[in-house]
């Protein structure tokens, strides 16, 4: 007879045995036996949010920036509800996050009980996997499956809904299975005739380029240094999607920039001519692809991926390869050494015209802007923080909108898991929690969210957080009154019909930072910016920065709907040339 | 008019539809037919007919058999978003044409009237192993097996003869011969 715990207890030795050390959480009717089991494990910490979004918000920021899985703990009903956004964002975006939520007790269900939803009906669609706990027998089996199924392949959110009367019963526990140490990878799919195959693509190409994606961080930090071996190896040029920025060092010469809707000149160009397409992790999104059929039309494409189903779903391609990132890289670096092709030396002389022209396209300069110095322009401020931030090893959260395109231009990162985003999804604020969660999983490092004053608003509760555990996060508001992306589109595509998206009655942030026990710093002109940026960074408590920017700056390059890569708009000067007409209207 | 403003991308060529059966070996868990359903509508994917029932008590395993329609880009898709799906053993998927498997679908048909009609009901039905499972004198309840698209052509051909009422379970498939699917 092993010895007897209650759920609550099982629950808590499911986390030990997973090595959890911070839970994100919200308490309530449904999950008090859980809060009342908390106590007795230390080496569990629980920070308390302040609304269950941002619990979700905040155990993906400590996911992305620690390669470790979120734990997020809610009650029934609406506890869950809140934190269903936060699921999406992270299915959406391959993070891996465990949820525990409370639900009423067994014999209650379906009877509409005070704080009952249907959990897993509701989650169904926005989880990898979801669980309903009937039998206290199953409780530590299933935590433990979910931990695995949340970490192993294309990671994602699992939930696990436990009925209070489960957490009250008592059953054995069992801890988890030892499994060879496959470190959350899958056993290799792919074959050396299909390394084979790249090699000669990689070998025949000459207008090469390496378009990586949140696949290659996914996949742990070793990919990214394989990445770095491999591209330095081949000298093609590598351009990244928002999510893949950090796996390849954003001011080495070889990478071209970001891609995609407001990505850089060159970078879209070289897509869009290039005649060999290696997509490392990346899933041919609507934001990079613009107009499907004239998307790299005289290109071969080659697509590495661990996710089978992403592979041929929007863009056909020439070879696929299945497998994690890290390992197929590895597998290529061995071949190419083996086969003693330095690519570097014998494709020299194909490749360095396809530099040349990529040089050309490079002096149109797309990412500059016209600076002011009277008024803030929003891509000065974040190249400011960049200039002022980027020997501190610094971790940047961002919202929704036109300045996380600025953030994702001129803001350039070194290594992987530094840059937290809501690429698929697009949650704006998203960046609040979500910094709040990396200062927890890395209390010693600068964290910075950068952030629009429309999204911050939307999760601002999350300060209190900040301030109850010390986490002395920077919000740095770029703050130009409007729903600047939204604005942006009003006025390319509606006439400047700018319905609803001017941010009326705005806090004082100065104040409201005071309000919730933090500094507030509120920076107007381009003179005082740098030394109040260098007194946000000094400070070692939570910190609001009003940055007032200039309210109708847009963001360029821009890919309108409905265009290829190679028509894209460059600035205000270019509009009047690129109308957007009519199909190109239904594009989001 | 102003064109309709918000629609993710402009859709590209179309190819051939193709009807497809679709076989799903699953965890017979609690809503796991709400899963694989739940799949199909949220990507837009039809569903033509659903059969669904469980095969080993011992393992709990349910077959689930989909007709469904789409080019061969959307099967293809459809075939792996389901092998993701966590309490997915495997999914086999057969053309409608394929002479290697076996399809059949069962229906009850309910024709009322009088003698004669019914039956005229009856022989309209001979080829497809007519069962009488009900005989009053003002009705008859047929059980037939056929193919779908012959059961479709049934139904249309007893509606003028007094059919009043049919109940069809959707494909289901084989594969000939000793070898199966793994």
């Amino acid at each position: 007879m092993g010895k007897l715990y209650s759920g609550a207890e099982i629950v808590f030795k499911c986390l030990e045995d997973q090595k959890v050390e911070y839970i994100f959480g919200y308490p309530g009717g449904a999950v008090l036996p859980i809060y009342d089991e908390l106590k007795n494990h230390s080496s569990i910490k629980h920070i308390l949010v302040r609304h269950e979004q941002g619990a979700g918000h905040a155990a993906e920021g400590y996911a992305r920036s620690s390669c470790k899985p979120g734990v997020v703990l809610v009650t029934s009903g609406p506890g869950v509800t809140n934190v269903v956004t936060a699921l999406t964002d992270a299915y959406m975006d391959s993070v891996p996050l465990v949820c525990i939520s409370g639900q009423v007790p067994t014999h209650l269900i379906g009877t509409d009980a005070f704080q009952e939803c249907d959990t897993t009906g509701i989650t169904r669609p926005c989880t990898k996997h979801n669980w309903l706990v009937k039998d206290p027998k199953d409780l530590s089996k299933i935590i433990h499956e979910a931990f695995k199924v949340a970490t192993t392949g294309r990671p994602g959110p699992v939930l696990v809904d436990i009925p209070k009367d489960i957490q009250f019963a008592k059953a054995k526990y069992f801890p988890p299975k030892k499994e060879k140490k496959l470190n959350g990878k899958l056993l290799t799919k792919f074959s050396q005739k299909d390394i084979d195959q790249l090699i000669d693509l990689m070998s025949k190409a000459k207008k090469p380029v390496f378009y990586t994606g949140g696949g290659v961080i996914n996949s742990g930090p070793k990919a990214s240094q394989l990445l770095r071996q491999l591209v330095n190896l081949t000298g093609f040029p590598i351009t990244s999607t928002l999510q893949g920025l950090g796996a390849f060092p954003g001011d080495d010469n070889q990478f071209i920039g970001m891609l995609g809707m407001h990505g850089t000149y060159e970078a879209n160009n070289a897509m869009h001519d290039c005649d060999l397409l290696i997509n490392i992790g990346a899933r041919f999104d609507d934001r990079i692809t613009g107009k499907i059929d004239e998307f790299s039309p005289r290109s071969k494409k080659v697509h590495i991926d661990i996710d089978p189903s992403s592979i041929n779903k929007i863009i056909k391609v020439d070879l696929s390869i299945v497998g994690d990132v890290a390992e197929v890289i590895s597998s290529t670096i061995k071949s190419l050494k083996k086969k003693n092709l330095n690519l570097e030396k014998s494709n020299k002389q194909k490749i360095s015209k396809w530099w040349e022209q990529i040089q050309k396209w490079r002096t149109k300069k797309s990412l500059d802007f016209i600076n002011s110095d009277k008024l803030i322009k929003p891509q000065h401020a974040v190249q400011r923080l960049y200039e002022l931030t980027k020997n501190k090893d610094t971790y940047i959260t961002t919202e929704v909108g036109q300045h996380q395109m600025w953030a994702a231009q001129h803001y350039k990162f070194d290594k992987p898991n530094r840059w937290m985003t809501s690429g698929g999804l697009g949650t704006m604020g998203y960046g609040l929690p979500a910094a709040v969660g990396v200062q927890v999983a890395h209390p010693n490092k600068l964290v910075v969210d950068i952030a629009g004053e429309a999204s911050v608003l939307m999760t601002m509760q999350e300060m209190s957080t900040a301030v109850q555990y010390s986490l002395p996060i920077k919000i740095f508001i770029l703050n130009n009154e409007y729903m600047g992306m939204v604005r942006q589109w009003q006025e390319l595509l509606h006439e400047k019909n700018y319905s609803e998206s001017y941010t009326a009655a705005l806090p004082d942030f100065v104040k409201l930072a005071e309000a919730y026990g933090c500094v507030g710093i509120r920076a107007k002109t381009p003179d005082e910016l740098d030394d109040k940026i260098i007194e946000m960074i000094n400070t070692d408590r939570p910190v609001i920065f009003d940055c007032m920017v200039d309210k109708e700056e847009n963001c360029f390059p821009m890919i309108p709907s409905g265009k290829p890569h190679n028509q894209m708009l460059l600035g205000p000067k270019d509009q009047k040339e690129n109308k957007i007409t009519g199909k190109g209207k239904t594009l989001v | 008019m102003v064109k309709a403003k918000s629609a993710y991308s402009t859709p590209g060529k179309q190819g051939k539809f193709d009807t497809h059966i679709i076989v799903v070996w699953v965890d017979n868990e609690t809503g796991v037919l709400a899963r694989v359903v739940g799949l199909f509508s949220s990507r837009g994917y039809s569903i033509e007919s659903l059969a669904v029932a469980e095969i080993d008590p011992k393992l709990n395993i349910s077959r689930i058999t989909i007709v469904t329609t789409g080019t061969p880009q959307v099967i293809e898709q459809i075939k792996l978003q389901l092998k993701k799906l966590v309490p997915v053993h495997k999914v086999a998927d057969f053309k409608r044409e394929d002479k290697n498997v076996i399809f059949k679908e069962m229906a009850l048909l309910k024709v009322v009237g009088n003698n004669s009609k019914r039956k005229k009901a009856i022989k309209a039905c001979k080829k497809y192993n007519v069962v009488i499972l009900d005989k009053t004198n003002k009705s008859v309840v047929i059980q037939i097996t056929a193919l779908r698209r012959e059961i479709d052509k049934v139904t249309k051909n007893l509606k003028p003869l007094g059919l009043v009422s049919t109940s069809r379970t959707g494909a289901v498939a084989m594969t000939r011969g000793a070898k199966v699917f793994k």
